[in-house]
């Protein structure tokens, strides 16, 4: 198993040689005619991204009669319009939202970096037994404890609370992010944590002074996955929060389509471009950072 | 490779045995120290495990031979549930739409991923650029204001019919309200997503020493030969990760469906999802006992495929180590 700190220098070190075939004449063709075919896919791909963020600034009227992307008369009423058109601001949700993304992310690299630096870290008894079980339950589908759990928190009076959506995170229950962890930490050298107890350090300060600032990639991925998939969640704020008032954005913007029965694009759509711009600024300054804990989750 | 190889072979981490007894004792001490240390370090994830997965999970179990409407305390009716379910000819539909989804949209969408990644060669001008665009809608995708987007999009007045219109073709189709269509523009936004696989595919390919090619090449071989010979067998624990992920995932949709449709699964039950028809039995109908025996048919479902992967898994997934 190859992990980041070994996988990342080699291969971007490993500088390519491209066997040549062919003329240099139909070497360049190749290459005019694959960044054309990348050209037209990247058109696919953005495009109704793109159409979404033109639509927000059109009339409703116009939205359905435009397939460009040029703008002739720019109205910004949808915001102004959307913002206002449920039952609370749109600004609540967003705040909403913003506590269970920040409990969820706080949850996750608390809880998860500690099982992580266990299972990589300590040797104990039914240790091989415990990963295992860790690993299968990335593969539990959530709908198997969905009704029993949902149970439990309405019998706690936590139904129409944030404490559904924020507790399981504190108690690493993404196994996913521990298996991450654990990937990144075997790549630390072990020298380091053997240097500090031979120092006289217990496992606790190792983790703290030692481990915890030298995985921050594998936290910085944590925190920005969670971020990402806490932001858009739709299925578990839908079952936990029926109160308006506890809405997360996702389930604001559905109830979009209950009030305005589709009317109203326009102002859905600018509610749409709302949500998305969180999403969007943390992928512009985590991409770095994804990209590369995808690669070790998925390297050998 | 990776969780999968995991499990058959965990690493001790420390090299070699203590010899003397003293050795010995202080390993002991040592592992005494570290099994306390431990079991601290892990008691989130095990109470976790505990009262959030499998104390659950035997609950629902338990609910799945009840009828259960949370009003009333559960009634033991043993197998009547999954009896009802071998005739509940909507959760036979909606397992057909949910095996249709994933039996086209998932190797589709693997198949983009994998082209784009190829094409994407390392040292590319505009690799960074190019990739960050088709990231970005799988970071997007499972959002709600893109499902609505897609709602739009798809709809009669919607984006693809003023697209068809505009060079010629006149469409009133509603794709969205259009039980034919409906459950394939879903698959379109499924496919749509491939930026994730593909970014893992990259970061698999290049883990493929350049000079296999090079050889290869050196002796003649077309660039298909090298495809198929050189490039998919070193591939192959990748392609059987992203395999197994997406399988899972895809199993699970929900959101899409539910938003493109409304909350219904319609048009007449087309986009009518497992997980869909399940939220519906559960907390629409309060039939949460049904809701659990449901959940534990997909459980089995996701377990065989899952299994029927690893072990196809040694016909075509090649360990070079």
């Amino acid at each position: 198993m190859t992990d980041l700190r070994e996988s990342a220098p080699a291969t971007s070190a490993r500088t390519s040689v491209k066997p040549s075939t062919g003329s240099p004449a139909a070497a360049a063709g190749r290459s005019v005619l694959k960044h054309a075919v990348l050209i037209a896919v990247s058109i696919v791909m953005v495009y109704p991204l793109l159409w979404l963020l033109v639509s927000s600034f059109r009339p409703t009227e116009v939205i359905f009669r435009t397939p460009g992307l040029w703008i002739n008369d720019l109205v910004t009423s949808n915001y102004t319009g959307g913002w206002t058109a449920l039952a609370q601001p749109f600004g609540h949700y967003i705040v909403n939202s913003a506590i269970v993304v920040v409990g969820a992310v706080a949850g996750n690299l608390f809880a998860c970096s500690l099982a992580a630096y266990a299972f990589a870290r300590c040797r104990f008894r039914g240790r091989n037994l415990w990963f295992a079980v860790m690993l299968i339950t990335v593969m539990v589908p959530i709908h198997v404890v969905l009704v029993p759990q949902y149970i439990l928190f309405n019998n706690l009076g936590w139904v129409n609370t944030f404490v559904p959506l924020i507790l399981p995170k504190f108690l690493a229950t993404d196994s996913f992010f521990i298996f991450l962890m654990v990937q990144f930490i075997r790549g630390i050298p072990r020298e380091l944590d053997e240097a500090a107890r031979i120092d006289g350090c217990g496992h606790g300060r190792i983790f703290l002074r030692v481990m915890l600032p030298l995985m921050g990639p594998a936290l910085a991925t944590t925190a920005i996955f969670t971020f990402i998939w806490t932001w858009s969640d739709f299925f578990t704020p839908l079952i936990y929060l029926t109160d308006p008032n506890s809405y997360t954005v996702p389930v604001a913007l559905k109830s979009f389509l209950d009030a305005t029965s589709g009317s109203n694009w326009g102002a859905m759509f600018a509610m749409s471009i709302v949500t998305l711009v969180p999403l969007f600024l943390v992928f512009l300054f985590g991409q770095r950072f994804l990209v590369k804990g995808i690669a070790t989750t998925g390297g050998k | 490779m990776s969780a999968i190889s995991e499990l058959s072979s965990i690493r001790t981490g420390r090299s070699g045995r203590p010899r003397t007894p003293e050795e010995k004792a202080a390993r002991r001490r040592e592992n005494g120290r570290d099994n306390k240390a431990a079991y601290l370090f892990l008691a989130p994830w095990f109470i976790g495990l505990v009262v959030i997965t499998i104390g659950p999970m035997l609950a629902s179990l338990y609910l799945s031979f009840t009828k259960y409407s949370l009003l009333q305390p559960p009634e033991w009716i043993g197998v009547q549930n999954y009896l009802d379910m071998l005739g509940d000819a909507r959760l036979h539909h909606s397992l057909k739409v949910t095996f249709t989804y994933v039996v086209v949209g998932v190797p589709l969408q693997l198949a983009f991923a994998l082209a784009v990644a190829m094409v994407l060669d390392r040292g590319m001008r505009g690799l960074p650029l190019y990739r960050s665009i088709f990231y970005l809608p799988s970071m997007l995708g499972g959002s709600v204001a893109i499902a609505l987007l897609w709602r739009q999009i798809f709809g009669t007045q919607g984006l693809v019919n003023q697209l068809l219109g505009a060079v010629g073709v006149e469409s009133t189709t509603g794709w969205v309200s259009d039980p034919e269509y409906a459950l394939w523009t879903i698959i379109v936004l499924h496919v749509w997503t491939f930026g994730s696989p593909m970014v893992i595919f990259l970061a698999g390919l290049r883990q493929i020493p350049a000079m296999y090619h090079e050889a290869a090449a050196v002796d003649g071989a077309t660039r298909w030969t090298r495809f198929t010979r050189i490039t998919l067998p070193l591939l192959s624990p990748i392609i059987f990760f992203n395999l197994v992920l997406q399988l899972i995932n895809a199993f699970q949709s929900f959101t899409q469906a539910f938003v493109v449709s409304g909350g219904t699964g319609g048009p007449a039950d087309s986009t009518m999802f497992y997980s869909l028809y399940l939220y519906q039995k559960g907390f629409g109908q309060f039939e949460m006992g049904y809701a659990a025996a449901m959940a534990w048919l997909l459980v089995l479902i996701v377990g065989v495929l899952t299994a029927v992967n690893f072990l196809l898994s040694k016909y075509w997934v090649f360990y070079d180590d």
